[in-house]
């Protein structure tokens, strides 16, 4: 302390040449203190007796002049106050003490010191230092300005003691649902545990039990296993330990190769290698196919079992079907981009190997192959939906198609004279499984593909193609194609996969066995579409298909195309020509409205018009169904209907209005054209040709109609007032972007459509109160509750921590520290237990 | 061909007592149950309609007070139970399910200021205009014996408000400065003073249970701690703050009722700027209570009607007044979160209930998801146009609502002022700076001056 002193007066000398001695002095303290001490004291007493000397005789003379003064005034002119009474506040100005004015030095109050030998030295030198330095000290401060800092001290301390309930106030504002009263007992059992705890055997039974248990250090709670058991379960001999790491050590081996094996291939970005791969890869699959089934059937039978399984799977599940999140966003992007129509495809294309129905028992060795029998894609059962024979206005719809297939037809016969050019591009190598047949249908297909955006109505029927070229199979049983349901593809995909099927070397599939929607106006379906169900005769088709005997006679013009109806193996080609003809020339005929256009364009279609479809499907399931043997309430109530709707032509309105529509839609040229301006007007003059041409206004062609290609839909996209008054105008506060918003409004939340619990899950209210229970404020018991709750956490890696570093001392072996480990644990978890408790 | 038989086992759908409920079996394909949106919309307007229909709050009055009813104070355990003090120095406890008093004593001369239970239930305390604290017991006297208090302290001034330690045998008390005292004895162990001559509220915290709150009429609101020496903290408003109540779930937030019509929500440890403004009374706020769940809190007025507000929203969920009840002078949120309970000017105790729709009683399972459900419903559609405004209706008394345009005139041409004064100035072109003080304490004095002498003005003329 005074060393401090002596360097902060040092170096306040330095900077001025007044205090230069008191320096000096100082720096002598510093070298030697005894010698000092003493010249300091002479330097005391000098000092005093000058003071006595000097300035108190000066003092005393003048106070008594002073004195005498007030004296001559008669009364004395400033009374020094007393402290008379003690009391708990006294004035610091009312203090008064004897010789007041008099200036009090520290020698003066210590002079007693210096004659005691025995005061401390330290102290003395203390005082003579305080008695060296001249500065004052400062004024405490007043009594509003400590006050001040005192509260924010105090403040401070308090705020961040309630600091601490922060987090439990934010953890209950974002729960997703409060219990009021808070910190109530869960109802229901407790665990043994917990009740046990207080239990102590009484009865001469209870006792020894519990002492049995006791000799068997069985543990009563909690880790159910005695210490024996645990390290026996944790035990594990060397040798056994060394076995299992070599075996670890060569799997991870082996698996590190495969994967940069794998990685390897996978990087190859030829596309031909991986199908050559691919195709290899089949291959081999259906040689050892081949071959089990050649040497034990069993196992084969096991095999197709299996694809059996695989396929059922498929088909419970949604994953191939492109109605995931992935295939949604692609099929938007479908309609640009090629790639994500692929990717699409892709998709479907596995659904439908996955999901293609197994061979019955191959009748030639060419046969056997799992994929031979083949399924139509579900998609095409589409038109069969719509020919829903319950209902006459659905069958209406098919009639307009004939159109299509002629041109359809006309197309296939020049799409015949291409191929025999274009048979040498086929870029595909595959020699052995495509034959002439299908390359041709191949390119059949693509130039439909490309023809497609000139000409909306399309429809080549390449099956026919299919049909008479190649060599029938059997076909598939009609249940298959019944039971697939409609999905509302986008033709173009249906296309493709045929084109695959057919590529595959496998028979064509006759799509008699999907129906034709209005909107697919494809290759296969007209065909179907040619059912002849047109509107005027629905309801004496739909009778006759009710009727089993009916159908069969009808065969040329309805039944065969209606699909489903198997056309057996034994059929030869040209029959079947015949019969196509046949029904194009009945179809022809049954042409109604010249609205094919409007109709025939394929598209996927909306939402709406898939569970439409659905329906429609089921309701054409039902149909197949009950066409083996025939059920009379199916036939009654179709008389219903069509009694019911005789005069009714729905679907004609339905076009009329939807052209209407359409027409109105169009922008109109805007005439501006004046007569007689610039020129002669008069009755039967017309403005010149120049003039009608440079004042017509002719408006952009609005953008295309978004239900130019869904027949059966009609999009306004005019803004409906009535509509509108029930519609968010704006985007909600919290919400980022309107498809967060519409989401959230999406998914359904009542018991129509969730399960039960799915709905008292979503339906939860935020706070829930008990009826007729008192709700007490938040107590400190939570907040010590959650902060045990992280200690609680942080605990266990203590004690692993711990473990860990007994284990590290003397090298022990694995086992043994494993054991520590898990004596430690078990006893951690004793203890918190015990916390707990 | 094959033929599939239906075939169905009996465990599917036979209930195994006859107690159980029936098994519906339902299919959930969501083809068989096409347009969820527009079913569901239709199904939340419905349930919209639906609680605007049954939005009856009003459940009692209970009348038997002789003098405006100036304070009241809930039973810690019963929930039957409410004390009420009245301008006439009369005390009744009323027993809330039959809606009768029970027991009425005269405790003071004069105004009852303010009263509050002990937290065990078994006593309340009063103070008056006679300068007096009295402890009276909770249950009625015995035949034969007088009502008597069981202590009673004189003090030197009259006090103005009483509130009790949550857990402690400790009370408060406010008037020229606020007192800390121990039960047991007659002299304040604690005193608090910082320059103000009278509190008019006093408060403890409900979860950190040595703090306090209390109004002073220098438009100021200070905090105490009990343990310190000195007070915390003072924020200073524009107009005096009347009542404030702390959140009895977020141990740091508190609400204060002022006089310049508005409530202000604080977080304690940021004094400078109140969280949320809490307007849409057109007179005075007189009172402030939260809810025992400290997501809402119910606020007086003296313009004759209580709101319910959300915790942090600035606007009420709903309003509540009648023909009869004149400015309310207290009130009080029930313990469990069902009920309000008014006191008023014209003498009576009004009993509401907190959700204006809600169905009282026990509830069935199926009664209870319902509710749920539609609860959900009406949240989910909360931003369509034609819900929220059914939901966001509310009837209003003529005065109240014009008074309201006028306030909303008002608030427009003060936030238009300064635009237009910049747009006619010299120097238009200095970019006008975004009122970020929006949620500035109050509005200016001056305004808040005018505000006053037309709430005067008013109550004169009526």
């Amino acid at each position: 302390m005074a060393k401090r002193k002596a360097k902060a007066s040092r170096v306040r000398s330095e900077s001025s040449s007044k205090a230069a001695k008191n320096s000096t002095q100082v720096m002598t303290y510093d070298d030697g203190e005894d010698e000092l001490l003493e010249g300091d004291d002479d330097d005391a007493v000098i000092s005093a007796s000058e003071e006595d000397e000097g300035g108190s005789d000066d003092e005393r003379k003048h106070r008594k002049l002073l004195e005498a003064i007030s004296a001559l005034g008669g009364k004395k002119r400033r009374k020094l106050a007393e402290r008379s009474e003690a009391s708990v506040q006294v004035s610091e100005f009312a203090v008064s003490a004897e010789g007041a004015g008099e200036k009090i030095s520290l020698s003066d109050l210590l002079g007693a010191m210096d004659q005691t030998p025995s005061a401390v030295k330290s102290t003395k030198k203390q005082l003579q230092n305080l008695e060296s330095c001249k500065d004052t000290l400062e004024l405490p401060l007043s009594r509003q300005e400590t006050e001040k800092i005192q509260r924010k001290v105090a403040f401070e301390k308090t705020s961040k003691d309630v600091s601490q309930w922060e987090s439990i106030v934010k953890q209950n504002q974002r729960a997703e649902q409060l219990v009021f009263p808070l910190n109530q007992e869960p109802s229901g059992p407790k665990p043994v545990e917990h009740v046990v705890v207080g239990w102590k055997p009484r009865t001469p039974l209870e006792m020894e039990v519990f002492s049995l248990l006791h000799k068997n250090m069985q543990p009563i709670n909690d880790p159910l296993l005695t210490p024996m058991e645990e390290a026996s379960l944790k035990a594990m001999s060397l040798e056994e330990a060394k076995i299992r790491r070599a075996e670890l050590q060569k799997i991870r081996a082996l698996q590190s190769y495969y994967e940069a094996k794998a990685k390897r291939e996978r990087k190859i970005k030829s596309k031909k290698y991986h199908k050559v791969l691919k195709k290899g890869k089949r291959k081999e699959l259906l040689k050892e196919f081949e071959e089990m089934r050649n040497k034990d059937p069993a196992a084969a039978l096991e095999e197709l079992k299996k694809m059996e399984l695989a396929r059922m799977e498929e088909r419970m599940s949604l994953k191939h079907q492109n109605s995931g999140k992935w295939a949604k966003s692609k099929a938007i992007m479908a309609k640009y981009d090629d790639e994500a129509r692929k990717a699409m495809q892709q998709q479907l294309e596995m659904n439908k190997e996955l999901t293609q129905k197994l061979a019955l028992p191959p009748e030639s060795e060419e046969e056997q192959e799992p994929e031979e029998t083949e399924v139509v894609p579900d998609f095409a059962n589409d038109a069969q939906a719509a020919a829903d024979p319950a209902n006459p206005w659905m069958m209406g719809k098919l009639s307009a198609e004939p159109a299509e297939k002629d041109c359809g037809g006309d197309d296939k016969e020049s799409a015949v004279e291409n191929t025999q050019n274009e048979e040498e591009r086929e870029p595909e190598g595959d020699e052995e499984e495509e034959n002439e047949e299908d390359v041709l249908l191949r390119e059949f297909d693509e130039k439909r593909k490309s023809r497609r955006p000139d000409d909306d109505a399309l429809a080549p029927p390449f099956q026919v193609d299919k049909e008479e070229t190649e060599g029938e199979k059997k076909e598939e049983p009609v249940c298959v194609s019944s039971e697939d349901e409609h999905e509302g593809e986008v033709v173009s995909e249906f296309k493709s996969l045929f084109q695959k099927l057919l590529a595959n070397g496998h028979e064509s599939t006759v799509n008699k066995g999907t129906g034709q929607d209005a909107k697919e106006s494809d290759a296969e379906e007209p065909a179907l579409l040619d059912e002849g169900l047109s509107r005027v005769r629905s309801l004496e088709d739909v009778d006759e298909l009710l009727g089993q005997g009916l159908v069969r006679e009808h065969a040329e013009d309805v039944a065969e195309v209606k699909e489903k109806i198997p056309t057996t193996a034994e059929e030869t080609k040209n029959e079947r020509t015949d019969k196509r003809k046949k029904k194009k020339i009945l179809d022809l005929n049954d042409v109604l409205t010249r609205d094919a256009k409007v109709i025939s364009v394929p598209l996927a279609p909306t939402a709406i018009g898939e569970e439409e479809v659905a329906e429609r499907g089921g309701f054409f399931r039902s149909f197949v169904g009950l066409r083996g043997d025939e059920g009379n309430g199916e036939g009654d109530q179709r008389m219903l209907v069509q009694e019911a709707f005789a005069g009714d032509d729905v679907v004609a309105d339905f076009l009329k209005d939807k052209k209407k529509r359409v027409e109105a839609g169009k922008p109109k040229v805007v005439d501006l054209t004046l007569p007689g301006w610039g020129e002669w007007g008069g009755v039967g003059l017309k403005p010149s040709r120049y003039k009608r041409r440079r004042f017509r206004i002719k408006v952009a062609p609005p953008p295309p109609r978004k239900d130019r290609n869904l027949p059966n839909v009609i999009i306004s996209d005019a803004r409906e007032s009535s509509v509108a008054m029930h519609q968010v105008s704006q985007l909600p506060f919290s919400f980022e972007k309107p498809e967060q918003f519409e989401c959230s409004i999406r998914t359904p939340t009542g018991h129509t459509w969730n399960t039960q619990r799915t709905v008292q899950k979503l339906t939860a209210p935020k706070v829930v109160t008990q009826l007729g229970s008192i709700i007490e404020p938040i107590t400190r018991d939570s907040l010590d509750k959650s902060k045990a709750q992280t200690r609680g956490k942080k605990a266990p890696d203590i004690v692993l921590a711990s473990a860990g570093a007994e284990g590290q001392g003397p090298r022990k072996g694995r086992r043994k520290a494993g054991k520590n480990d898990a004596r430690n644990l078990h006893n951690s978890r004793r203890r918190a237990i015990k916390r707990t408790k | 061909m094959k033929v599939k038989v239906l075939c169905r086992n009996p465990d599917d759908y036979v209930r195994e007592t006859t107690r159980d409920i029936q098994r519906v079996p339902r299919n959930y394909d969501p083809t068989l149950h096409p347009f969820e949106v527009p079913r569901e919309y239709t199904r939340a307007m419905n349930a919209t309609k639906l609680e605007r229909v049954f939005a009856k709050p009003f459940v009692a009055a209970l009348d038997g007070h002789r003098d405006a009813v100036n304070c009241m104070a809930k039973h810690p355990t019963s929930l039957s139970t409410l004390l009420s003090g009245s301008c006439d120095g009369e005390v009744k406890v009323w027993n809330l399910p039959t809606k009768k008093c029970v027991r009425t004593l005269q405790a003071h001369e004069g105004f009852v200021r303010g009263m509050c239970a002990r937290f065990c239930g078994t006593s309340f305390f009063t103070v008056g205009d006679d300068k007096t604290i009295k402890q009276w017991k909770m249950e009625a006297p015995g035949y034969g014996e007088e009502e008597e208090p069981l202590n009673m302290i004189l003090g030197k001034t009259v006090y103005t408000g009483i509130d009790h330690h949550q857990k402690e045998g400790v009370f408060a008390t406010c008037g020229q400065q606020v007192d800390i005292w121990d039960e047991q004895r007659s002299s304040p162990i604690r005193s608090f003073t910082w320059g103000v001559d009278s509190v008019s509220c006093v408060r403890f915290n409900p979860v950190e249970t040595e703090l306090l709150a209390s109004c002073a009429s220098d438009r100021s609101i200070i905090l105490y701690d009990m343990r310190e020496a000195t007070p915390l903290q003072k924020v200073i408003m524009n107009m005096r703050s009347n009542t404030l109540c702390w959140n009895p779930m977020e141990a740091y937030i508190f609400t204060c009722a002022n006089e310049d019509y508005h409530l202000y929500t604080y977080d304690m440890r940021q004094l400078s700027m109140p969280i949320v403004m809490h307007s849409d009374h057109v007179s005075a706020v007189l009172d402030v209570d939260y809810s025992p769940t400290g997501k809402e809190f119910v606020s007086a007025s003296f313009d004759k009607t209580i709101r319910i507000f959300p915790e942090k929203k600035s606007h009420s969920r709903s309003v509540y007044h009648t023909k009869r009840m004149q400015h309310v002078i207290c009130v009080k949120w029930s313990l469990d979160n069902k009920y309000i309970m008014t006191g008023s000017d014209e003498m009576n105790i009004r009993l509401w209930k907190a959700n204006a729709s809600e169905k009282l009683g026990l509830l069935t399972t199926r009664e209870k998801q319902a509710q749920n459900y539609s609860q959900k419903l009406k949240q989910k559609f909360q931003h369509h146009p034609q819900i929220r405004r059914i939901t966001r209706h509310r009837h209003l008394p003529r005065e109240i609502y014009s008074q309201r345009k006028e306030l909303h005139v008002m608030k427009e041409a003060r936030r238009r002022k300064p635009e237009v004064q910049l747009m006619c100035s010299e120097r238009s072109g200095t970019a006008l700076s975004p009122s970020k003080k929006k949620l500035s304490n109050v509005p200016s004095l001056l305004v808040s001056f005018f505000l006053k002498c037309k709430v005067l003005l008013a109550h004169h003329r009526s």
